[in-house]
């Protein structure tokens, strides 16, 4: 049984995420291929041969996939398509927007954002924001699945897998790449800390996120926000945790000022320990915490910092 | 230029779901239903589109039983000009979803179809890109700003890092983000006034396309609930509790 897993990455770096969607992989069954599309990435394909229990490294350098665009990196996965039984990717914002081309493409539907493997065909997924869970069974010839990150654990990196040069270019030439604007940030990634800290609208604007600074320079945290906190403005949306956001499940998880709705908890209820600082002790975020002290955020986060 | 925005009838997203007691499914008896929100933020948008000038007809389509007739009476009295609903009882996978979507866009020739990116309800995040896949258009998910230029729509789109922006050729597909727009509210008289736009009403059998399921839903399951923890009183003591018991911090 071939499984294929998309890689994701910026061209430079191999993201974390990867390694842990090949540890799906790797619940479903051997023979796994990672797939670099991507231009000038030749790092990222030396990283990608390293990673544990893959095989084989297809390697797709060009420009047409240079800014990943759906159009083109799906037809490229359903040229290779016809290798493999299992067609796998994270799902990151990359992999949520081309996968389900490629099912179209394939005449198959896609199973998304799974957080556990049953069996070659059985999946488990979140779905209702988190407050069901699902057990579906895919009755089509090919699997396209999408993976949650965070249900599974990184697959170790000291492999040493074949490279393959791919020759193939596919270009639908139907969209092209007009600019990017990204947040930089020294910070750990979200999706791949250990430790974050989050701010709501209780912070009331966006110079108080520098309050968390400190704290998460002590802790090597990142930071992340509440929908309510993007949406004020007070920080860009790619700060934003929940439904709609990201999901992250780190070793720790601070939401400071943060209500707890039910769309920002399915972003983070799975974390492994949970502080909540809020003034009000009837916030929905305490159900959940492990650890709650009700105060406000402003006495609370310099003393916090203080004393780390 | 017309533009068509599918629709979905999913649970009010205010609504705490229950699962069943045999874990069937989870149990929409009796429970609020409304228009998926990023759905309505693909209404406002092409509404929008038609107040600038930019769009002629904005045509909304919903594949369902006759309950989502209530959908698409909401999204006429937003400003939708007229809706199609495809009437279905059974529950459709994505896949034949975007198919039967691909006969609408067929027959309507739209120069923009608008979808919200996920239904709250399956969180599957799939059927725009299918339909791109399905028509040949190119797509622009998570939207958060869209601007047409001549023959091209320029997308603004939520990523990972940030933010990125494309052009595609039109016709194309985008699919909503919640900082796309803030919808409206409908108004009492617009409300009177959807109940005479015209609605057709297909038949999801008559298009020809085999609508077999793809997948099979086993089992539902509550997810596994934490425990409230304890609240601490000073500082110190959570500092404490951290580095000691909980051993997340050194």
């Amino acid at each position: 049984m071939s499984i294929l897993v998309f890689a994701e990455h910026d061209n430079s770096t191999l993201k974390a995420e990867t390694l842990k969607t090949v540890a799906a992989a790797q619940a479903i069954g051997q023979d796994i291929t990672i797939l670099v599309a991507g231009y000038n990435c030749q790092s990222v394909v030396d990283a990608a041969a390293k990673v544990n229990g893959v095989s084989k490294v297809l390697a797709a350098d060009n420009a047409a996939y240079e800014h990943q665009l759906a159009e083109n990196i799906s037809l490229l996965v359903v040229e290779l398509a016809a290798d493999y039984e299992h067609i796998i990717a994270t799902a990151l914002t990359t992999g949520k927007n081309f996968m389900p081309r490629v099912a179209a493409l394939l005449d198959v539907t896609q199973i998304s954002d799974i957080i556990g493997v049953e069996s070659s065909d059985t999946f488990i997924r979140p779905i209702y924001a988190g407050n069901a869970i699902a057990t579906v069974q895919s009755l089509d010839s090919k699997k396209v699945i999408t993976v949650r990150s965070t249900g599974f654990d990184a697959v170790a990196t000291d492999g040493n897998a074949e490279v393959v040069v791919l020759n193939i270019v596919t270009d639908a030439g139907n969209s092209s790449h007009v600019s990017d604007e990204l947040t930089k940030s020294e910070r750990p990634d979200l999706g791949a800390a250990s430790v974050i800290i989050s701010g709501g609208r209780g912070m009331q604007n966006g110079d108080n996120f520098k309050l968390l600074d400190g704290i998460a320079d002590k802790l090597g945290a990142a930071i992340g926000a509440s929908r309510a906190a993007v949406d004020a403005g007070f920080v860009p949306n790619d700060m934003q945790v929940g439904q709609t956001g990201k999901i992250v499940a780190p070793d720790l998880y601070i939401a400071v000022g943060i209500s707890g709705a039910i769309q920002h908890l399915v972003g983070m209820k799975d974390s492994k320990i949970i502080v909540a600082i809020n003034k009000d002790p009837e916030a929905p975020i305490f159900q959940v915490a492990d650890y709650g002290i009700v105060a406000d955020l402003f006495d609370a986060l310099p003393e916090l910092e203080a004393k780390l | 230029m017309k533009v068509l925005v599918p629709i979905k009838r999913v649970i009010d997203y205010n609504v705490k779901v229950r699962v069943k007691p045999d874990n069937s499914n989870v149990d929409l008896a009796n429970v609020k239903m409304a228009i998926n929100p990023f759905c309505e933020i693909a209404v406002e948008e092409a509404v929008r589109l038609k107040e600038a000038g930019i769009a002629t007809e904005v045509i909304a389509v919903s594949i369902g039983d006759k309950s989502c007739q209530e959908q698409l009476r909401t999204a006429l009295a937003l400003g939708a000009d007229r809706a199609i609903q495809i009437e279905t009882s059974e529950t459709l996978d994505s896949l034949n979803i975007a198919k039967l979507l691909q006969k609408i866009v067929e027959e309507e020739q739209p120069q923009l179809v608008i979808l919200g990116k996920q239904a709250i309800d399956s969180d599957n995040n799939q059927t725009g890109q299918m339909l791109g896949a399905l028509t040949g258009m190119p797509q622009g998910t998570f939207a958060s700003e869209v601007k047409i230029e001549g023959d091209k729509v320029n997308v603004t789109r939520e990523v990972d890092g940030g933010l990125q922006t494309l052009a595609l050729n039109m016709p194309a597909i985008v699919t909503t983000d919640l900082r796309l727009n803030e919808p409206r509210y409908a108004s009492l008289p617009n409300i009177m006034k959807a109940k005479r736009k015209p609605l057709d009403v297909k038949n999801a059998a008559d298009f020809g396309i085999d609508l077999s399921p793809r997948t099979k839903l086993l089992k539902v399951t509550p997810p596994a609930e934490r425990q409230a923890g304890i609240v601490v009183e000073t500082i110190d003591e959570l500092v404490e509790k951290l580095k000691n018991e909980a051993k997340v911090i050194s």
